[in-house]
């Protein structure tokens, strides 16, 4: 009865082509924003930084790169992980070798230089699909991980293999290296979050989205009305790739401050992010935000209630923590294969009408 | 007077003059006046390993024109199509439009020249709304960067404004607006095709090509889609191209009409000259060998 577009009227094609269409979900966006931005850097703990809201920014980052690649763009991709490593090891590059530059540049610039080699290995999506695509970015993915551990340049041949994120500060703050607060992890990593949402958001709702959706959803129609599928699929490789290196550089330099590739950035990340995407929803924004919630807070809270409320001992928590998570996915995708997005769209639809069954 | 004996008067009373098309047109019976060669296709050939699709076939289209290609199944016409839209390279035979001969160049490239196509089984983009859709049809004239687009700065907000007035244009004249928002994929069929078509008017092509643009559709469905695609000769002045198996709608249609069977070309002129012509007859009708 509330939530409904009736006499919210539009009287420009500016008004309605905006991203909340309805004046509920509007005041919902800012309100969301003004307590994150707000209140939430006042009353953050170290815990609730490092367990739950920084690892989330993060992935939601990495989650809304690998959306706009396999959701909107529908070109498969396995290299997350590398994607990520390339980020990292670019800004530990960079701030080692330009200190004096911002750190927050170094990341952005890390970001671009993941998407010149996304773009590189995204070059056998002019000829190949599905998964077979999947299998030419895998190769990124074991290729760039093998590169940062054998080629010791990458890691300023420290003796341990690793690369350990330097102090940097931004205004005065520490944002980087092991005295960072908790706000300012948080509020480095919610920046960029938001700014990047509001980009891919951009993105997908004007020319760029048309034509990476148009190549997804029929490629050969695509290219007779007039899209060049070599640019449509560079430019989405380029994109993601971008988003991805932003992630993985925040992923290292603000969150652990130290990385190994091989570790930090295996295969199993490359799967965690995808899942992030199916399980939040292909070709959603909402969805990238939802599915990295879903699967970085659903371990915390799994353990907390198993291990703080039940007693149990660490290690059996931590397996049936597992299963959990686990039936919980195929659960979620027997009731809605299109993910939370798709859940939460549904559930809109049904609060348009309530409490009225028409 | 019986409808048998009116049929007959018909057929003894000579076809109507055949307008000659000279280099600069001509003007139809209902009086609309064709203009010079839009598109001239010379000698086509156009091969699948041992299989000739297409054989040596000649016609042109002029501006301003419906012309229709017919023949039974499998006589080559969306073959035919697709030369023309850049989608198959013919072996043989030059492709020239608008005067000038069509280099080699990718299916994009030839749609940026100003043709655009609907297909027999639908192509629309399941996972875009129906404005989306549309708005897909107009990206050839998108200018805005992706760095401009991704702040929504500059061009990029005002183009999508200026594109979304056209679409609207286009929705109001096709008579879709209350299923703007819409999924594709959620539509009807007759009304897929519709969505379909104003995704290749939205290109302003100068050239439209109808691949069946009516089949599988009830009477009412086709009456509609006739009266569109009149409705669009008429407005907007465009070219069309169009292949279709409903006789009734080609010879209503269409001014000249072009007639196909296994790959040749075996008639080409008005409807009723194409109506009277033996070869046509024979193919539609079969002819007994002895």
């Amino acid at each position: 009865m509330l939530y409904r577009e009736a006499g919210d009227f539009k009287t420009s094609y500016r008004d309605d082509s905006q991203t909340f269409p309805l004046k509920l979900d509007r005041m919902g966006y800012w309100v969301t924003l003004a307590v994150a931005f707000g209140v939430i850097p006042f009353v953050i703990t170290d815990y609730w930084a490092n367990a739950v809201l920084v690892p989330f920014l993060i992935y939601a980052i990495a989650a809304l790169g690998l959306n706009i690649l396999v959701g909107f763009g529908g070109q498969v991709s396995l290299g997350t992980g590398g994607f990520m490593a390339v980020g990292a090891y670019a800004t530990y590059k960079l701030t080692t070798t330009f200190p004096e530059i911002s750190l927050l540049i170094h990341i952005l610039l890390a970001g671009g230089i993941t998407a010149a080699v996304g773009v590189f290995f995204g070059l056998p999506s002019l000829r190949i699909k599905g998964f077979y695509l999947a299998v030419a970015t895998l190769a990124a993915q074991f290729f760039l991980v093998w590169l940062f551990n054998k080629v010791p340049w990458f890691y300023n041949y420290s003796a341990s293999g690793q690369i350990t994120a330097p102090e940097r500060t931004f205004l005065g703050y520490v944002i980087s290296g092991p005295a960072t607060s908790a706000p300012a992890k948080y509020l480095v990593c919610l920046a960029f979050a938001v700014a990047l949402a509001w980009v891919a958001r951009n993105l997908t709702r004007g020319t760029a989205g048309r034509k990476w959706m148009a190549i997804r959803d029929m490629d050969i129609a695509a290219e007779i009305i007039g899209v060049n599928p070599l640019t449509a699929k560079m430019s989405a490789f380029a994109v993601s790739s971008f988003f991805i290196g932003v992630a993985g550089a925040l992923l290292f330099s603000i969150y652990l401050g130290a990385a190994e590739a091989s570790e930090t950035f295996g295969i199993n990340k490359s799967f965690l992010v995808l899942f992030m995407v199916i399980i939040g929803g292909l070709g959603s924004i909402f969805g990238s935000f939802a599915g990295a919630a879903f699967l970085v807070v659903l371990p915390v809270f799994l353990k907390n209630v198993l291990v703080g409320a039940f007693g149990w001992p660490t290690d059996l928590a931590a397996h049936v923590e597992l299963m959990i998570v686990g039936a919980l996915i195929v659960f979620f995708l027997i009731v809605e294969p299109h993910g939370l997005a798709q859940l939460w769209r549904l559930t809109k639809e049904k609060l348009r009408l309530w409490p009225f069954p028409h | 007077m019986s409808p048998t004996s009116q049929t007959i008067l018909s057929e003894l009373a000579p076809p109507p003059a055949a307008p000659a098309p000279s280099a600069d047109g001509y003007v139809t019976a209902d009086g609309r006046k064709i203009g010079g060669v839009l598109m001239d296709l010379r000698h086509i050939t156009l091969r699948f390993g041992g299989v000739t699709a297409i054989k040596d076939i000649s016609f042109d289209i002029r501006e301003g024109e419906i012309r229709a290609i017919i023949g039974p199944n499998g006589a080559g016409k969306s073959s035919m199509m697709n030369v023309m839209s850049g989608f198959y390279v013919p072996q043989e035979g030059e492709v020239w439009f608008r005067g000038a001969k069509r280099p080699p160049m990718r299916p994009y490239q030839v749609a940026r020249q100003g043709l655009a196509r609907t297909f027999q089984n639908i192509a629309l983009f399941d996972g875009m709304s129906v404005l989306d859709n549309i708005m897909t049809g107009r990206l050839t004239m998108m200018k805005s960067s992706l760095l401009e687009q991704a702040l929504w700065w500059g061009r990029a907000e005002a183009e999508e404004t200026r594109h979304r007035e056209q679409v609207e244009k286009i929705i109001d004249f096709l008579e879709i607006q209350n299923i703007r928002k819409t999924p594709v994929g959620r539509l009807p069929y007759g009304l897929k095709k519709r969505v379909e078509l104003a995704r290749a008017l939205a290109a302003e092509p100068k050239l439209l090509m109808l691949d069946e643009p009516m089949a599988g559709m009830n009477v009412e469905e086709k009456e509609d889609m006739s009266r569109f695609i009149l409705d669009v000769n008429d407005e907007f002045g465009t070219t069309i191209a169009l292949i279709e198996h409903d006789m009734g709608v080609v010879m209503d249609l269409s001014d000249r009409v072009v007639v196909m069977d296994y790959g040749r070309k075996i008639g080409d002129g008005t409807p009723d000259e194409v109506r009277n012509n033996q070869e046509v007859i024979d193919a539609y009708l079969g002819v007994a060998h002895d």
